[in-house]
């Protein structure tokens, strides 16, 4: 009797999703994304990027390619924050939309971008809701949740206080 | 004296170094305000083409970049190529060789704000050189998502 109540209740944990973040749908009702979905791609450097390995700081995702001048514009201001945020807490991903590596490899020596980046596709673009054109900066929460969408070029002044007040908050 | 002639050379080979480092990704592009406005089409005037069973259809050629195209465009759209490259520029040429010159072509990317756009006035510029009459230009302002798909005109997936 006790075995079965045992098996019900392991049955009862198993099928019950777990309390987290990552178990609400992605997107609200409004179409606006609420959750960053996961991606696990290999950056520039050879090292693997999971975007889930990130929970617990403050992510500036970045959508942005060689041929998107305003995104070239805003990058080293990026890798300025990079440096000046970092080690409280802050982490800009890029995300190239380019077609091929070797443009953005040139742009990233030529930078000296000191945050990691990968190759983005399609699919990586629809699963946030289509990255439809660029510059487009998605700021996700320690929790994973998204914060802010900054579709175009972006107003630094004000994404900078948005972070600053978001780390000295976590 | 010979060493003034190698000082005065000095500006020149520092101009040609960082000339060579920019490479092509970041050459300078003409901008879509090169653009006349009469050649310019607005969003809302194409979907409603697109939308009329009596309308004349006009070709569509999608001249940015293959991985926004894949994710959306118009349908019956045809993906040319980066226009802002020689390679796209010469897709492109290949493509409207058969045509007569008087074909209606609407050109569009979207992937950038307009006044940022590497590709829609070198695509332009083309078919006009080329002796192209009826060309028009999808005027988009920000990005084809807030410019198109965002309206609900209608949008595709796939290559």
């Amino acid at each position: 009797m006790m075995a079965g109540v045992r098996v019900i209740l392991v049955a009862l944990c198993l099928a019950t999703p777990t309390l987290s973040i990552a178990s609400s749908p992605s997107f609200a009702s409004d179409g606006t994304l609420r959750v960053a979905p996961d991606f696990t791609r290999t950056d520039l450097k050879g090292k693997t990027l999971s975007l889930r390995s990130y929970r617990g700081k403050l992510v500036l995702l970045n959508f942005w390619a060689t041929w998107c001048g305003p995104c070239l514009s805003e990058m080293p201001r990026f890798a300025a924050w990079q440096n000046t945020y970092g080690a409280a807490g802050l982490q800009i991903v890029g995300v190239s939309m380019d077609d091929d590596a070797a443009p953005v490899k040139r742009v990233y020596a030529k930078y000296h971008l000191n945050y990691p980046v990968v190759m983005g596709d399609a699919q990586l673009g629809e699963s946030f809701g289509g990255v439809l054109g660029l510059p487009l900066i998605y700021l996700i929460d320690p929790d994973g949740r998204v914060v802010g969408r900054y579709q175009g070029e972006a107003d630094l002044k004000q994404l900078e206080s948005q972070i600053k007040s978001m780390l000295r908050r976590s | 004296m010979k060493h003034t002639a190698m000082k005065a050379f000095y500006p020149f080979a520092f101009a040609f170094i960082l000339l060579s480092q920019a490479g092509p990704a970041l050459a300078e592009h003409k901008p879509a305000a090169s653009i006349p406005t009469a050649d310019l089409m607005q969003p809302a005037d194409l979907a409603a083409n697109l939308e009329s069973a009596s309308a004349p259809k006009p070709l569509i050629l999608h001249v940015g970049f293959r991985k926004l195209y894949t994710q959306a465009h118009i349908p019956d759209s045809e993906y040319v190529g980066a226009a802002g490259k020689d390679a796209g520029l010469q897709l492109l040429r290949k493509r409207v060789a058969k045509l007569t010159k008087d074909t209606a072509i609407v050109i569009y990317c979207g992937c950038c704000p307009w006044s940022d756009c590497p590709n829609i006035a070198a695509a332009y510029d083309a078919l006009h050189a080329l002796g192209f009459t009826q060309v028009k230009v999808l005027y988009i302002a920000h990005n084809f998502g807030d410019n198109w798909v965002n309206l609900g005109y209608p949008v595709v997936k796939g290559r």
